[in-house]
């Protein structure tokens, strides 16, 4: 997939406060579609959708009292372009102590764009266990699927041409919050 | 990430620090689930050539294969074209014929997996050469010893036995002290070979006293001990060599309460350690087994997994 | 055939005319002769090995006298000594006289067989050597080269006997008890690549016992492949007490060390094995002292399949003659007395060949000689060697010195750095 170069002009979507807002907004969306949480899983997928899924799971806590389990889900293994680079690292797979079996696990990610990640996460589901449903949480969607994929819960739609691309950062991961749309012309 | 692993020289910190974390993942992603196969390799070949009896380790590698997805094709130097006298290089253009992704060899001449490397394209993986190497062993025992004890650097390891015909050894030294490890060997004069720190690692210490390094130790690794050596001079007796250089109830209450106890196995119970040593609970020697599973996963997965 | 060498260097000198005629050189101009510009080139006595495996008869695959031969006046020689280690081994006057006249026929260096010591170079009973001493093949070297005549009795016998003709016994010292299983040279390297070492020891240990042996009874003795530091202070007291004792040392022992041996290549497994960098330095000096007299190159031509194999399963030994000057120029440089002296001067010397290793300088000489190109260099390609085998330890290195023509009796048997059959 075409990279913007290093230097290419880029923009802020969201800052610090806006993401936070994001995050809260998905938080009650999940409450109000779940009737409340309950039977519920967050698997976030590494990096950036880890700490993203932690962060739901806190708002959901202060907002309604419910503690939603939280969990890692590393696609790496499962991806269909491993071979397309080189070797990389695994992420860490981690579920919560009542594992995934008969409930309901949201998907947590940063950005949805071709739709291949939230493949290989369902495929990695399958041979986890058995969630009675499936759904999907991301932070961004910058449009341009490859596969019959779409979200249950999005933050922000950000339309974007195929040579842009969106950067996400976290404090947990990068230090700081922002959204980033880098490349194009604007 | 490395091409081949011929020695465990050929990892630096990096990638040996690598490759334990994604043993650990491994571990983790097999270890419970009902559906313990990952779909990694799918489509990859992986060749285990073994030109000597192991079944412990053809069986590891198998099975890591196996759960990684891949294809997996046995060829044993029994009962195949190799027992005929064909060489290592037509064996090798062979397996290059069939697609061979990666080629696991255990062979009892050192080096034939740097032979084996000039000719395949894939990637090499030495399981064990003659008197030189068995990194995967060594990746396993580093494995191991995190797991119990947390760390690596800083270490005490002293590794007892017949060093100087131990590929266990050789790669073990060469692995934990790129990992910061303080490695001791220890043995009679005449099974430790010659210049061995020049040789392998300065950080590498040699002593003929196993009393006196037992209780300085955080780690004491025992090595097989083949009772045939004594025919060649290397020492008067069985008896003689147990006495000195086993590990016994005495030695090992002489050992740091946190110490442990490893074995890169076959045992000989009652030569290089004791039995009851060897099923005390400070003995490491099932998990070792375990571990090398996630171990070789890990390992064939950053040599397989990617471009 | 009469030769014209306009403008040759001997041995550096000043450039002059050199004739060649019936055979020797000749202090006047020949009508007739034919004229070759040898402006830059330096005319060295004909080169003479005193030790080089031919393989035949027994491996006609790994190479023959005929093709040997040509590998040997290509490098610029003019007489090899064959080693007694064919199939069947040179134990009879039978296969000496065979080897001999196979070189005959060959017609390209002087083809001069050694005998073994023991029958079937098995150290146990000792050969006839004084029927192929008085064979047609005229042996005056004997070695089991390949195997150490290990047995302290029968060295001494075998040294004793041979003085009857002015004979002389080439030891491969190699103690068989410290080396068995031996790969390489015992040290840090060794240990590192997990290969059973060949401890310097071993070699040195015979040499003492043998120059003791030699002082003894009173007889020669030559030390083949001297490869170690230790060897050489062993044979410097020798000769400082005046025992009767020549050593040689290879190209290979004299520029290559045992790190080599660290990506498993069999192309580097020679025996004795390579060394370290002190023993390289130690042979160079021992050289240039007279301590070790010659350079010879156990030229070993082995077959593809025995070095194309594990490291454990190959066969010792490396191609020398095609490469041997070039070898020892890029180490000593153009000391081309120094080079005349030990590669063709003495070993003509310690193996009776009177006819080789003359001065060039004196009418009469016989007309044994090569002129080298010491300004041109050239890339080792082992499909390039005249030697039926490839195994050079050399391939892609580039060396000094091109041999352009060699002369045998005053026949040409290089032109144009070609082999002219």
């Amino acid at each position: 997939m075409a990279q913007p170069r290093a230097d290419a002009p880029s923009k802020i979507i969201l800052e610090g406060s806006d993401l936070h807002r994001v995050v809260d907004r998905i938080a009650h969306q999940i409450l109000e579609k779940t009737s409340g949480a309950t039977g519920t899983v967050l698997l976030g997928i590494p990096t950036r959708g880890v700490p993203l899924a932690h962060r739901l799971a806190a708002r959901i806590h202060a907002f309604e009292g419910v503690d939603v389990p939280v969990g890692s889900l590393d696609i790496t293994l499962y991806r269909d372009d491993l071979r397309m680079r080189a070797t990389r690292a695994l992420g860490k797979t981690e579920l919560p102590p009542g594992g995934i079996d008969g409930l309901r696990v949201i998907l947590v990610d940063d950005v949805l764009f071709s739709g291949r990640s939230v493949r290989a996460a369902l495929d990695a589901l399958n041979d986890i266990g058995r969630p009675s449903s499936v759904q999907l949480a991301v932070l961004v969607d910058r449009g341009h699927r490859q596969l019959p994929i779409r979200a249950d819960y999005v933050g922000k739609n950000i339309p974007t041409a195929l040579a842009e691309s969106v950067k996400v950062t976290l404090t947990e991961v990068d230090g700081s919050d922002e959204v980033r749309l880098i490349g194009g012309l604007s | 990430m490395i091409r081949h692993l011929r020695s465990a020289a050929d990892l630096d910190a990096a990638d040996a620090t690598l490759i334990l974390d994604t043993a650990g993942e491994m571990a983790s992603l097999t270890g419970g689930r009902e559906v313990k196969k990952l779909p990694a390799l799918r489509g990859r070949t992986v060749v285990n050539l073994f030109y000597e009896d192991s079944t412990r380790t053809r069986i590891s590698f198998e099975a890591a294969a196996k759960r990684l997805s891949a294809d997996v094709i046995n060829f044993s130097a029994k009962g195949s074209s190799v027992s005929k006298g064909e060489s290592l290089k037509d064996t090798a253009l062979t397996l290059q014929a069939m697609g061979a992704d990666a080629v696991v060899i255990r062979h009892p001449a050192s080096g034939a997996p740097h032979r084996l490397a000039e000719w395949v394209d894939g990637s090499v993986v030495n399981a064990g050469d003659g008197t030189h190497e068995h990194p995967t062993q060594a990746l396993l025992d580093a494995y191991t010893m995190r797991s119990r004890m947390g760390r690596l650097d800083g270490l005490r390891v002293a590794i007892v036995g017949d060093v100087l015909h131990s590929r266990v050894a050789r790669s073990n030294v060469l692995l934990l002290t790129t990992l910061g490890a303080q490695v001791t060997l220890v043995g009679p004069p005449t099974l430790i070979p010659l210049d061995v720190a020049a040789a392998l690692s300065e950080k590498t210490q040699v002593s003929y006293d196993l009393d006196a390094v037992v209780p300085d130790s955080d780690v004491v690794m025992m090595l097989r001990v083949q009772s045939e050596r004594m025919q060649d001079s290397y020492f008067p007796s069985a008896r003689e060599y147990s006495r000195r250089y086993g590990l016994d109830v005495a030695r090992l209450r002489k050992m740091p309460e946190h110490a442990i106890v490893m074995h890169p196995g076959p045992m000989n119970r009652g030569m290089e350690i004791a039995p009851e040593v060897a099923d005390s609970p400070r003995s490491t020697i099932v998990e070792q087994v375990a571990n090398g599973v996630s171990v070789r996963m890990a390992v064939l997965y950053l040599l397989l997994g990617g471009k | 055939m009469a030769y014209l060498l306009k403008g040759v260097s001997i041995l550096g000198a000043a450039p002059a005319d050199l004739f060649i005629h019936e055979g020797v050189i000749s202090d006047k101009p020949v009508e007739g002769a034919e004229v070759i510009d040898a402006t830059g080139l330096v005319a060295l006595p004909g080169l003479v090995d005193v030790h080089t495996h031919l393989r035949e008869p027994g491996r006609e695959d790994a190479e023959t006298v005929e093709t040997g031969s040509r590998a040997a006046a290509l490098g610029g020689y003019t007489a090899v000594c064959a080693m007694a280690n064919t199939s069947p081994v040179a134990d009879t006057a039978g296969v000496v006289e065979q080897v001999w006249r196979l070189g005959r026929e060959a017609g390209l260096v002087d083809v001069q067989p050694i005998g073994a010591v023991t029958v079937g170079l098995a150290g146990k009973q000792m050969a006839e050597l004084g029927a192929m001493a008085s064979s047609a093949a005229n042996v005056r070297i004997f070695s089991d080269d390949g195997f150490c005549v290990a047995d302290p009795k029968l060295m001494r016998r075998a040294l004793e006997y041979v003085k009857a003709f002015d004979g002389v016994i080439a030891q491969h010292a190699e103690e068989p008890r410290l080396t068995e299983g031996a790969q390489m040279h015992e040290g840090e390297v060794s240990t590192r690549l997990g290969l059973t070492g060949w401890p310097a020891v071993a070699e040195e240990a015979i040499i003492a016992r043998d120059v003791l042996l030699a002082e003894h009874v009173g007889s020669r003795l030559h030390v083949c492949h001297v490869s170690t530091a230790g060897s050489v202070e062993v044979l410097r007291q020798a000769k400082a007490r005046g025992v009767r004792v020549t050593a040689e040392v290879t190209p290979h022992h004299l520029l290559l060390t045992d790190e080599l041996a660290a990506g498993y290549d069999p192309v580097f497994k020679v025996n004795p094995p390579l060394r370290t960098r002190k023993d390289v330095e130690a042979l160079r000096q021992a050289l240039r002292d007279g301590v070790i007299d010659v350079v010879a190159t156990d030229h070993a031509p082995h077959a593809v399949q025995d070095k194309e194999c594990e490291w454990a399963y190959a066969r010792p030994g490396m191609l020398g003659l095609e490469t041997a000057l070039p070898i020892v120029l890029s180490v000593f440089g153009e000391d081309w007395d120094l080079i005349a002296d030990r590669m063709s001067v003495a070993p003509a010397r310690i193996a009776g060949l009177d006819g080789h290793g003359g001065d060039l300088t004196k009418a009469g000489t016989p007309a044994n000689l090569t002129l080298v190109d010491p300004s041109v260099s050239w890339v080792v390609d082992p499909a390039g060697l005249a030697s039926r085998s490839r195994n050079t330890p050399y391939a892609g290195t580039t060396l000094p010195g091109r041999i352009v023509a060699t002369f045998l009796r005053g026949e040409a048997t290089v032109l144009d750095g070609k082999a002219v059959k």
